[in-house]
């Protein structure tokens, strides 16, 4: 219940900045561009989003820490912190409160995209499981860049700064398992690279398949980062 | 975190009440360091229940990271701080609950309404329910904020910005009010008013301020710590402090006559130059002598005013200069007193 204070106020802090607008605009208006424009749609006469979501892990390198950057960094910036970290708020419902009001404001983001499979649906017959899958592994996969974007907020209290660092780290994390870098490594290391890549994870849940390994990934990363954020806050109390 | 060596619980807050005897803040061997500088030395003090202690140094003397520390934001490196006999470093979130904390430079989320922003603070105090709406009403009765309660903080003048971090210190009800300068870049209207609001709440609350400005600590503190160099160099009434160790006055006299008539004159009132700032010039009068000088106390100003006049020379200018923080803390310290 304390995280949800902290989620609240950072979801509506939001829709209160024009950034928020306008990564909100953004997103839906580029993955649907992306989609319609660009993709083979029209061409292979197939209602399916698979290439819509395959869109998604890019957006995401742009969007997450778009989203991010804020939370931490102006709270800094502008002396808030100190306020908020003598609230009685224990560390760890901050940073979760943030996060979640991160991923909230990324679920309304994805939200509005839902004009994409609803149009699909009157063209031909969609089948939803795998349009659901890859909404699920489009959170999972925010939720793990949410995470990276907030540590790296925390770091720094220049907005531009933390999201210039969390485009850099997501590409690292979207490259990493590219046959480019693993077919440079030996198989061994290779494969390690391939089980730290954003999107084989990704691309695995839009198949319509849970697979439990990546979502673990996904929360994993999720609480490697968050536990992380809360370092970098409560070191600075001892700095 | 543990609470159950406090004792039982308040209504308001559920926060364990505090034992009325002992001080509401009692701080021990206070070291704190960044990097190399040594931003607190070893400070001890103790605040009185129902008090308001001026917290008094010139910038960087180490005030606002005892503050901090104190509030819950920083960590000390070594040295005990107890709020309402809880101990900040194991006890931080209850000590939190008791303390309400104006912050220098007052910061505040400016997007949010005056409303919103003293909702979210209620509840971030823990305050539930009716409690919510009746704190809110309190402070904004108390701190004069029902004009733009409706209104962004953002678009707030910074008299009505500063009462609004103010009443979010506030919405609690706090056994302890901590206000880290908290007339900074006000306009001398707006420090009046402050201050006002701050005596106001002194009467029912244990206030700890501080100020690098003497003037507003012998406005509002009945005691003082007096704080320099990360190190406490006196404690007590401020006019004790000042009488024991302050008792000379630099003053700036302009008076039409000779330098050596001046320097007689001083002789007379064992007055002493601050000849930093000594010149002589002509004006209407054949001569006139600026000098900046030191008396004993208001009553050596008396003095030199009045064997200046019994002499024939004219006063062009005579005023006390208000007994000045830093010459204060230079008579403190080089009394040895640390």
């Amino acid at each position: 219940m304390r995280s949800l204070l902290i989620a609240k106020r950072e979801f509506f802090t939001a829709f209160d900045s024009p950034v928020g607008y306008v990564v909100l605009a953004l997103f839906p208006a580029l993955a649907s561009a992306l989609f319609f424009v660009l993709g083979p749609l029209f061409l292979v006469g197939e209602t399916s989003m698979r290439d819509f979501f395959s869109w998604i892990p890019w957006l995401l390198v742009v969007l997450a820490p778009a989203i991010a950057m804020r939370i931490w960094a102006e709270e800094r910036r502008s002396g808030t912190e100190e306020l908020l970290l003598t609230f009685p708020f224990q560390l760890g419902h901050l940073v979760l409160g943030k996060f979640f009001g991160a991923w909230a404001i990324l679920g309304v983001a994805l939200l509005f995209t839902a004009g994409v499979p609803l149009t699909l649906e009157l063209l031909g017959d969609l089948d939803w499981g795998p349009v659901l899958g890859g909404y699920v592994s489009a959170m999972l996969l925010g939720g793990a860049s949410l995470a990276i974007g907030l540590y790296l907020s925390a770091c720094t209290s220049n907005q531009i700064v933390a999201w210039l660092l969390g485009v850099v780290v997501l590409m690292f994390f979207n490259l990493i398992g590219g046959a480019a870098t693993t077919s440079a490594m030996p198989p061994s290391v290779g494969r390690i690279l391939l089980s730290l890549d954003f999107g084989e994870h990704f691309h695995s849940i839009t198949r319509g398949v849970i697979d439990f390994g990546s979502v673990a990934f996904y929360f994993g990363v999720m609480a490697v980062f968050l536990c992380a954020n809360g370092l970098v806050i409560e070191r600075r109390r001892w700095s | 975190m543990s609470s159950s060596s406090a004792p039982a619980s308040n209504a308001a807050s559920g926060v364990p009440a505090a034992s009325s005897a002992a001080p509401v803040v009692s701080v021990r061997g206070l070291v704190k360091n960044y990097g190399e500088v040594q931003a607190l030395r070893g400070v001890d003090f103790d605040v009185p229940a129902g008090s308001v202690l001026g917290f008094l140094g010139p910038n960087g003397a180490g005030k606002t990271t005892a503050i901090k520390i104190l509030c819950g934001y920083l960590a000390a490196d070594a040295g005990t701080v107890t709020v309402c006999g809880l101990n900040v470093a194991s006890h931080a979130l209850q000590v939190k609950q008791r303390i309400g904390y104006l912050p220098e430079n007052n910061p505040v989320y400016t997007d949010m309404r005056v409303e919103d922003f003293l909702r979210f603070a209620a509840r971030a105090r823990r305050l539930r329910g009716k409690a919510v709406q009746q704190g809110i009403d309190r402070v904004v009765v108390q701190t004069g904020l029902a004009e733009v309660y409706r209104r962004s903080v953002g678009q707030c003048s910074k008299g009505f910005r500063q009462r609004v971090g103010l009443a979010q210190a506030l919405i609690h009800d706090p056994e302890l009010l901590v206000l880290d300068e908290p007339t900074n870049g006000l306009d001398p209207l707006q420090v009046v008013e402050m201050r006002a609001l701050i005596r106001e709440l002194g009467q029912t609350k244990t206030v700890m301020i501080t100020s690098h400005v003497l003037p507003e600590i012998e406005a509002l503190a009945d005691n003082v710590v007096l704080i320099h160099q990360g190190e406490k160099v006196a404690d007590g009434p401020l006019e004790t402090i000042a009488a024991e160790h302050g008792g000379r006055l630099p003053a700036r006299c302009t008076i039409a006559c000779s330098e050596e008539q001046l320097q007689e004159l001083l002789k007379d009132c064992q007055a002493t130059f601050l000849d930093q700032r000594h010149a002589s010039f002509a004006s209407a009068f054949e001569q006139v002598q600026s000098a900046m000088v030191e008396v004993d106390g208001p009553e050596g100003l008396a003095a030199l005013a009045k064997t200046a006049a019994a002499k024939g020379y004219p006063i062009l200018e005579l005023t006390p200069m208000g007994g000045s923080l830093e010459s204060l803390f230079q008579s403190l310290r080089s009394g040895g007193q640390t």
